[in-house]
């Protein structure tokens, strides 16, 4: 485990419910800068909503949420000015059909004026190179491969310099064959030093990149580890299940 | 000379048409029976109802007055539709604007749920009753107000129709919610309901044939003013009809043209 950084993120009692249906009973945890979290857990269990509550694309029922020490579930909160922070990565990519490939990048960075044209141009394209795809700035995101849509919905989000990225099963929506060409993008990016939380299904992955493991089961983490502890020695009865079924 | 029927025209039905028409009314002419000779009988009808003491000035004032009433009230309609529209979308999203949703309610309601001709009337002869105004602004309100409302429903369906994903994404890097609106929602919005404007302008255009009734000489207004002179019914009506079928014809290609190119970028 990598020596731990200051802590960006504290969630503390944090809770959604979908009218009746609690979907985050409590959830406490703490991370660190450059950690990579991965968070896995059976369907419905309520990770997806966890993660999206971290950028208050779900607005929780209660708890609290600090980033970098302010309390984002505060309605005092520029919660716009938070999300610059906050990169966020789809299942579906969401890229905006109406722009080019660089004119997804640079919006954000020009329209919240964090760079001027000229430097929100140049960083596009030192973003596109780095993923391989400089031919592609001017292409239609419609006109590309999942793997190079979500490889640039990442770098997208990167352009804002953002202090976390969230990954909500970045590669569910792909063919088999483009996975690779995210998980090592993504793999890159871990290694470079960004804090990362994943959700995912890409068992393999976690092990492989991921510093702690979360399973989330009945809206609260039921176990956290180390990677190698979580797989090999699981302590939870559920997450026994749950792993004997997916390894 | 044969007619190529490979080669797509929008303008090939409406000929077809025009044919279609041109024989009915002759056959359909009493005197076309008599002497027989269809084509001398329309053309000697058309100069007796149109031509004589240039009747057909009644058509062309008749058709700009329509075509100018459809044209302002499709831009006070879009102006309108697009503020309602905003309003209810931003009220369904972020559960703010209570007050200003629930009168666009009302308004939706109402001009929905009466025809327009009620409404035209209520305009004119009520609201406008002591005041001496033209008649064409009052029908461009009118027909504009009532347009806004469906022009409205249409938006908001097409901003619904844009995948909750894109707002998402927009949000997540950090857009407030009118840029997100702006550069990423409505542009993909318009896109998508482009057929459907275009009709609600051709229901339009179609609808101002009730303008008559508050005494403004419009299209319909013009040919029914020509039966009344000449006591012939066929020629005016059916010339007022194919007129309105050959603006619809036209708007409609350029819409088609402009869909196109919307696909293409």
């Amino acid at each position: 485990m990598p020596a731990k950084g200051k802590v960006l993120i504290e969630v503390k009692g944090l809770r959604k419910a979908f009218g009746d249906n609690e979907v985050l009973k409590g959830i406490d945890t703490t991370v660190h800068e450059g950690e990579v979290i991965a968070i896995v857990g059976p369907s419905g269990c309520g990770k997806s909503t966890f993660l999206r509550s971290l950028n208050l694309l779900e607005v929780p029922t209660g708890g609290q949420i600090l980033f970098e020490g302010v309390d984002i579930t505060d309605k005092s909160v520029n919660i716009n000015k938070m999300r610059e922070k906050i990169g966020m990565v789809f299942q579906q990519f969401n890229l905006f059909p109406n722009m080019t490939v660089k004119e997804n990048i640079m919006l954000a960075p020009v329209r919240l004026k964090i760079m001027s044209k000229e430097e929100a141009s140049k960083k596009a394209d030192e973003l596109l190179k780095r993923i391989g795809l400089s031919d592609k700035a001017d292409a239609r995101p419609q006109q590309l491969s999942g793997g190079q849509q979500q490889r640039i919905a990442i770098v997208r989000s990167l352009a804002m310099n953002p202090d976390v990225m969230l990954f909500d099963e970045p590669t569910s929506a792909l063919d088999p064959e483009m996975v690779g060409e995210v998980l090592s993008l993504m793999k890159d990016l871990a290694e470079s030093g960004m804090t990362m939380m994943i959700v995912t299904h890409e068992m393999g992955f976690a092990r492989e990149v991921a510093d702690r493991v979360f399973f989330i089961n009945d809206g609260v983490i039921q176990e956290e580890n180390t990677p190698q502890e979580f797989f090999a020695n699981p302590k939870n009865p559920r997450l026994k299940e749950f792993l004997s079924k997916v390894l | 000379m044969s007619f190529d029927f490979s080669k797509k025209s929008a303008l090939r039905p409406l000929i077809l048409v025009l044919a279609v028409f041109l024989f009915i009314s002759v056959a359909a002419s009493p005197a076309a029976a008599a002497d027989g000779n269809f084509i001398d009988t329309i053309v000697d009808k058309v100069y007796e109802t149109l031509i004589e003491d240039d009747r057909y000035q009644y058509l062309i004032t008749g058709l700009q007055n329509t075509l100018i009433i459809t044209f302002f009230s499709l831009i006070l309609g879009l102006v309108l539709g697009a503020l309602i529209a905003v309003v209810r979308t931003v009220h369904d999203m972020k559960g703010k604007l209570k007050l200003l949703n629930l009168i666009a309610r009302g308004y939706l309601t109402v001009i929905r749920g009466t025809p327009v001709l009620i409404q035209l009337l209520i305009i004119y002869f009520v609201i406008f009753a002591s005041v001496d105004i033209a008649m064409v602004p009052v029908a461009i309100v009118a027909f504009g107000m009532n347009s806004a409302a469906y022009i409205a429903e249409i938006i908001r369906a097409g901003i619904n129709a844009v995948p909750k994903g894109q707002f998402e994404a927009g949000s997540s890097l950090g857009l407030p919610f009118a840029i997100t609106m702006i550069t990423i929602i409505l542009p993909q919005a318009i896109k998508n309901i482009l057929p459907a404007l275009c009709n609600e302008g051709i229901v339009l255009l179609k609808e101002t044939s009730v303008s008559g009734y508050i005494g403004l000489t419009d299209l319909t207004r013009g040919g029914d003013i020509i039966r009344s002179l000449t006591y012939e019914a066929f020629i005016p009506y059916i010339v007022v009809a194919l007129i309105y079928l050959t603006v619809v014809v036209i708007l409609t290609y350029f819409v088609k043209k402009l869909e196109v190119k919307l696909n293409a970028s």
